[in-house]
């Protein structure tokens, strides 16, 4: 078994009998492998600790997100309501982006819940290994000359050294995992912070680089299907033609409203302006 | 034999259950050698199931070390190929 086997076993061999060379004396290196196993096994609780946090954390950006859904459905609708339905669309773009990152923190919950049961898991076989260590560790002390002692703690030392490095491996990927995951974590908070509209009318014509993001993230045909759908729902309570008339008046409306703004501040900016230069010239 | 998986157990396995895990490990590594994810999965996990089910389990409470060690059964077909040629799982 050269390949795919090898390698790692020779590593972690390599590495136990590093650990084991630290002492020469029979008495001293149980007691010094003992220390380091007991060392090890509270670093991996804190391990554990870790990933629990992790999945914490997450649970509760998918509470958030959950509420950042319905918060922009009831946008979506209020803004068809009112005739706007470029916000409308918006809004539902957003929705589904944040619909599409809650299904992915679902199965990141779910792999992190997994990773913690298996640390659980190594946690228990290593402290089984250290206790079984600490009886042998007091019968080796006991029972054996100087050279076979030495030969025996190797052998256990081994043993138990060799879980050690397990658990540490085991523990090192569930680290990268949460990383990785933390990382993504961190982007979504972004985008969702972003991406839901605390005032309405905050959100004019302009698209920002978040609109131009979430389009290219959400699936337009989603979009156009759900916003056909809640102009029937609308257009079903309101009476068809009214909230159609409705619908093109407040487009309109808008419309005009966030083109003429910009237009007369910048009129007004002019008007002020000139005089001033009048005076100086 | 003494066989490890990484992150799970160790197994005792018969000399003639060990030479079925030799068998076993050719595929494996012609599909880590093709970079193919879904066929290394499959030969991987053929492998890892084979041990477990043919394998005695080593008691949480007996002390020893094993002849081989087996990657966990989450890595990856880059990493297993790693394990060949780079720094591997664990580093020097």
């Amino acid at each position: 078994m050269a390949g795919l086997t090898g390698r790692m076993s020779t590593v972690v061999k390599a590495k136990v009998s590093k650990l084991l060379d630290r002492a020469e004396d029979p008495a001293e290196t149980l007691d010094y492998s003992y220390q380091k196993q007991v060392e090890s096994l509270q670093n991996v609780k804190k391990g554990i600790a870790d990933v629990v946090t992790a999945k914490k954390r997450l649970q509760m950006q998918e509470t958030s997100l959950q509420q950042a859904v319905v918060k922009l459905d009831t946008q979506a609708r209020q803004a068809l309501s009112a005739g706007q339905e470029d916000l409308a669309r918006q809004a539902l773009e957003r929705k589904n982006v944040a619909q599409t990152e809650l299904q992915g923190l679902d199965t990141q919950v779910t792999e992190l819940e997994a990773q913690q049961e298996k640390l659980s898991d190594s946690e228990q076989k290593l402290r089984a290994k250290i206790e079984a260590f600490r009886t042998k560790k007091e019968v080796i002390k006991a029972q054996y000359s100087a050279a076979e002692a030495q030969v025996r703690i190797s052998e256990a030392a081994t043993g138990v050294g060799e879980q050690m490095a397990d658990v540490g491996l085991a523990m090192q990927r569930a680290v990268d995992k949460t990383e990785n995951m933390r990382a993504r974590a961190d982007a979504v908070s972004e985008l969702e912070s972003a991406g839901t509209f605390d005032d309405l009318t905050a959100l004019g014509s302009g698209e920002d680089d978040i609109d131009r993001q979430l389009k290219s993230l959400s699936s337009q045909s989603e979009v156009d299907d759900e916003l056909a759908k809640l102009k029937g729902e609308i257009g079903v309570g309101g009476g068809g033609e009214q909230a159609q008339i409705g619908a093109q008046s407040g487009a309109r409306g808008a419309g005009s409203a966030g083109e003429g703004e910009p237009a007369s501040e910048a009129s007004a900016g002019e008007a002020q302006k000139a005089p001033a230069n009048g005076s100086e010239s | 034999m003494i066989v490890r998986i990484s992150g799970e157990d160790q197994y005792r396995l018969s000399d003639a259950d060990s030479a079925r895990v030799n068998e076993l490990e050719q595929p494996v590594v012609a599909s880590v050698e093709a970079c193919d994810e879904a066929d290394f999965r499959a030969t991987y996990a053929e492998l890892l199931d084979y041990v477990r089910a043919n394998g005695e389990r080593v008691g949480d409470d007996e002390i020893e070390s094993s002849d081989v060690i087996l990657p966990p059964d989450d890595i990856t077909v880059a990493e297993a190929a790693g394990e060949f040629t780079g720094e591997g799982l664990i580093p020097d």
